[in-house]
């Protein structure tokens, strides 16, 4: 485990993105920086094992440099709305995306912020098969409709987070979820030209593959030189 | 009958609360045992927010310890936030453990740990929440055993109404022997319910069952006796006292919190109780004899502590450290031991001794030279000899100037106000003591770059030690020294820009006093307290002092007694006290002669370096001192 120097040193950990307290999330990533090589591997059953139950260290591997919060560039998310007909949110959906900007606003640390809320959704829908599942599932029991989103939003500033979006939708096109929605971010990578998200460890797969040779960083030389990459999900 | 998580349901709540992962349990060595492969199962409560109860040593110790042993579960349950008690009542969720969110009226004992006596709201809304009566006479037979230990428990007259059994002293043995008398019980059937549990615990002698003594009163409010009201049941409980530390090296796998907590290190206790007889702390008399750790099993437990939680601060934890035989060679042989690593060591509750700045330098090697505390309690040398804080001036003035020649740049100092016969000078001796601090710290580091920290609590006359007769100093009294004091200090030209001072205003202090040395009566105050909203009392954000007065005040009103009869009032030496019956081994006659000794200004040496003066606790409990040195030391790690 590498520190930082100065007065009061401490682990050089940094998380990329980090998603908001009260989502649930599959895809989070991190970099730890370590004084000595160390099979990624074996890092990986170490953290899993520390962490508490349902939080799960998926995978590691060794970084081959570069900025890993540079490779996120977008999210994707999943929101349940329970309460919500999925009818209903296709309109409010179409009714946001035919909109060039939405503003929305949100309370921060330093009082409230208004910005855009429409320019980094890259894309945006209701889940028909699922939302037809949840709804025949809930039919069942209560007959509470549900509806699911599933949207790819790019990361940007101020970043725009799901819930963002969701007031952009109350906005344009009143839909007010009657209980909390239930957001979970699925992936983050790279966005593609078609919308997509890629690995965003692929760069440093392809390096580990190489083998050590090109500076990959198999020496032991004080941090930051070396690297790891963690993916933990949910 | 197995039990359900409640966590789906808490899950649910936790988005609109504040730092909602302090509820969420998990933490590295934390353990989830299976409900059914237990019958005996204890929730573990430390009755404040888990930022503060996560790193106490003394659940961390029970918890490891009964989880050890089979077909018995312990977990964990701190007080919740007035946010989330909210919701919780809102959408009918009860309290809950962390580890595995169970409901804590599904186990067998309620186990609460009073450090202070600041916790006892807290303890009314866990039981509430829990959905367990409050008094412990509306108690049937599927509610837990509610148990209250720590040091507050050596009175806990105030709360008797509400807990079922108090425990005296170190809990280690008597939580292991508790445990088996529940279980033999249980295996038999539950005899005779839950009065006969109770009945067996209390007739050991080293469980105390509230309700099975009457306390009579004289007219005038003072108490006439206390008395055991069935057959069986002992006049006295006694405090219990783990001899051989090593024995018992726990915690083994210290938690690691997921929260942000107050303190954030593997602490390691190097010896219990301490002789040095300062006549304030409740904690030095009510934990005697001294007992140290091996300075091999200290070595043990921080390699061991340090590997199975990665923590980088490990605190040498004990009332007087630098007192440890062996600390010179522990300071060393741990210096050594993880130099150049990011493990840094650290010595709280050092006393004023030159001695203890070599000390300091080792456990610094690895990191900042900032800030040394030490305690000198009183101002005056007259109020140091009352309290028998036996540092002198010149002491103190040698112990700051090496530490300020060698690099250090801080010192902070802590004093107490409201002390038994100070008077205004006594408090102002304070700027005299920090004025020559820093003159003599500007004149060996030859550096203005110096700072000294004044920090001052007010004090609070506590069960079993000399002063428990002794009147409190009532608040106003202690604001006008404070405010004196500050003005002093702020007025000085010379140096008062480089002394800083710390303090509270003294009203928290009277409530205090009252929880401390209260009986049974007092449990109508706490009860109209915690009615009123009181929640987290020691939480300045939260307490309320015109709560508390005006709860004292209708509560008591039809008793002949009130806040300041619990407060201010000087005891004489035949009144029955409210905690009598309650022995911690301590000589009743030899603390009223060192109460009187006190007010002559008559000071008391250390028994483990001078022969005993007869304080009465190691032949009342079959106990010894046991200290070093064992001449061993610690040998270099290998590095695996």
């Amino acid at each position: 485990m590498a520190f930082s120097a100065g007065f009061s040193p401490h682990p050089k950990i940094s998380y990329a993105g980090a998603a908001p307290t009260g989502v649930a999330s599959e895809a989070e990533y991190l970099e730890i920086g370590v004084t000595t090589p160390c099979d990624p591997q074996r890092l990986r059953a170490d953290l899993d094992s520390s962490l508490p139950p349902g939080l799960d260290v998926l995978d590691v591997v060794e970084a081959s440099g570069g900025a890993l919060a540079d490779r996120l560039e977008g999210s994707s998310w999943e929101v349940r709305l329970d309460g919500v007909s999925p009818g209903r949110a296709r309109e409010a959906v179409e009714r946001f995306l035919a909109e060039p900007v939405v503003e929305v606003e949100r309370l921060t640390k330093k009082g409230v912020r208004r910005f855009d809320a429409r320019t980094a959704v890259v894309s945006l829908a209701v889940d028909e098969t699922a939302g037809h599942d949840a709804e025949r599932r809930a039919g069942e029991y209560q007959a509470v409709p549900c509806a699911i989103l599933r949207m790819v939003v790019r990361h940007m500033t101020p970043a725009v987070r799901p819930d963002d979006v969701l007031s952009g939708l109350r906005q344009v096109a009143d839909l007010a979820p009657p209980a909390p929605p239930s957001v979970t971010r699925l992936a983050q990578g790279p966005l593609d030209a078609s919308g997509g998200l890629a690995d965003p460890l692929a760069p440093d797969r392809g390096a580990r593959e190489q083998g050590p040779a090109g500076g990959a960083g198999e020496e032991a030389v004080p941090a930051p030189a070396n690297a790891a990459d963690a993916v933990v999900g949910r | 009958m197995s039990v359900e998580s409640l966590f789906p349901r808490l899950e649910a709540l936790l988005p609109k609360v504040q730092k909602p992962i302090q509820y969420v349990g998990g933490e590295l060595n934390s353990t989830v045992k299976e409900w059914d492969d237990a019958d005996v199962r204890w929730a573990l409560m430390y009755p404040d927010a888990y930022e503060v109860g996560l790193p106490n040593q003394g659940v961390q110790i029970l918890y490891e310890i009964l989880n050890e042993l089979d077909r018995t579960l312990a977990e964990r349950t701190y007080a919740v936030w007035p946010d989330l008690e909210a919701l919780m009542r809102e959408h009918g969720v009860p309290q809950f453990t962390v580890d595995a969110h169970r409901p804590v009226r599904a186990f067998d004992v309620l186990g609460v740990s009073f450090s202070t006596e600041l916790g006892y709201t807290n303890l009314l809304t866990a039981l509430d929440l829990s959905g367990i009566p409050l008094r412990a006479a509306d108690r049937g037979e599927d509610d837990p055993i509610v148990l209250a230990g720590g040091h507050a428990a050596f009175n806990p007259e105030p709360i008797a109404e509400f807990l079922d059994a108090a425990v005296l002293g170190d809990g280690e043995q008597i939580a292991i022997a508790i445990t088996e008398v529940i279980r033999e019980w249980k295996d038999e059937g539950r005899p005779g319910g839950r009065d006969e549990l109770l009945m067996r615990l209390a007739e050991s002698g080293g469980v105390y069952v509230p309700r099975f003594y009457d306390v009579e009163y004289h007219p005038d409010g003072r108490i006439k006796r206390v008395v055991p009201n069935r057959e069986g049941v002992p006049w006295r409980v006694h405090k219990h006292t783990v001899m051989d530390l090593d024995e018992w090296p726990y915690p083994k796998k210290p938690l690691v919190p997921l929260a942000e907590t107050v303190h954030e290190r593997f602490s390691v206790e190097i010896f219990r109780g301490c002789t040095r007889g300062c006549r304030f702390c409740q904690a030095g008399m009510i934990t005697r004899p001294v007992r140290e750790r091996s300075i091999t099993t200290i070595g043990d437990m921080v390699e061991a502590g340090v590997r199975e939680s990665g923590f980088n601060e490990v605190g040498l934890l004990s009332l007087s450290s630098a007192d440890h035989s062996e600390i010179g060679d522990i300071a060393k042989g741990l210096a050594d031991r993880y130099e150049g690593t990011n493990t840094s060591l650290s010595l709280p509750s050092t006393r004023v001794d030159a001695f203890n700045i070599t000390l300091a330098n080792e456990f610094s090697r690895n990191g900042r030279r900032s800030g040394l505390t030490f305690a000198p309690e009183g101002g005056s040398e007259r109020m140091r000899k009352v309290i028998n804080k036996m540092v002198s001036e010149e002491d103190l003035i040698r112990t700051v100037s090496t530490a300020y020649g060698q690099g250090w740049r801080q010192v902070k100092l802590y004093f107490m106000c409201g002390l038994p016969t100070e008077e205004d000078e006594d408090v102002l001796a304070i700027a005299d003591l920090a004025r020559r601090v820093i003159q003599a710290g500007r004149e060996v580091s030859g550096s203005r770059d110096i700072r000294c920290t004044v920090s001052i609590g007010g004090f609070v006359p506590k069960p079993h030690t000399p002063f428990q007769w002794a009147a409190q100093t009532d608040h106003e009294t202690v604001d006008r020294r404070l405010k004196a004091l500050r003005d002093t200090l702020r007025k000085d030209r010379e140096y008062g820009r480089a002394i800083g001072m710390r303090y509270h205003d003294g009203k928290p202090s009277v409530i205090e006093g009252l929880l401390s040395r209260g009986d049974r009566r007092v449990a109508k105050v706490i009860r109209a307290v915690w009615e009123d909203g009181g929640r987290f009392d020691g939480w300045s954000e939260h307490f309320s002092f015109e709560r508390w007065m005006s709860c004292a005040e209708k509560a008591l009103a039809d008793e002949p007694v009130d806040l300041d009869w619990y407060t201010l009032r000087e005891r004489d030496e035949n009144e029955v006290l409210p905690w009598d019956h309650l022995d911690a081994g301590l000589d009743r006659e030899w603390l009223w002669q060192d109460w009187q000794d006190a007010l002559g200004e008559g000071e008391v040496e250390d028994c483990r370096w001078t022969p005993c003066y007869d304080c009465g606790v190691c032949p009342t409990m079959g106990t010894e001192i046991q200290i070093g040195p064992t001449g061993r030391k610690l040998l270099p790690l290998t590095v695996v």
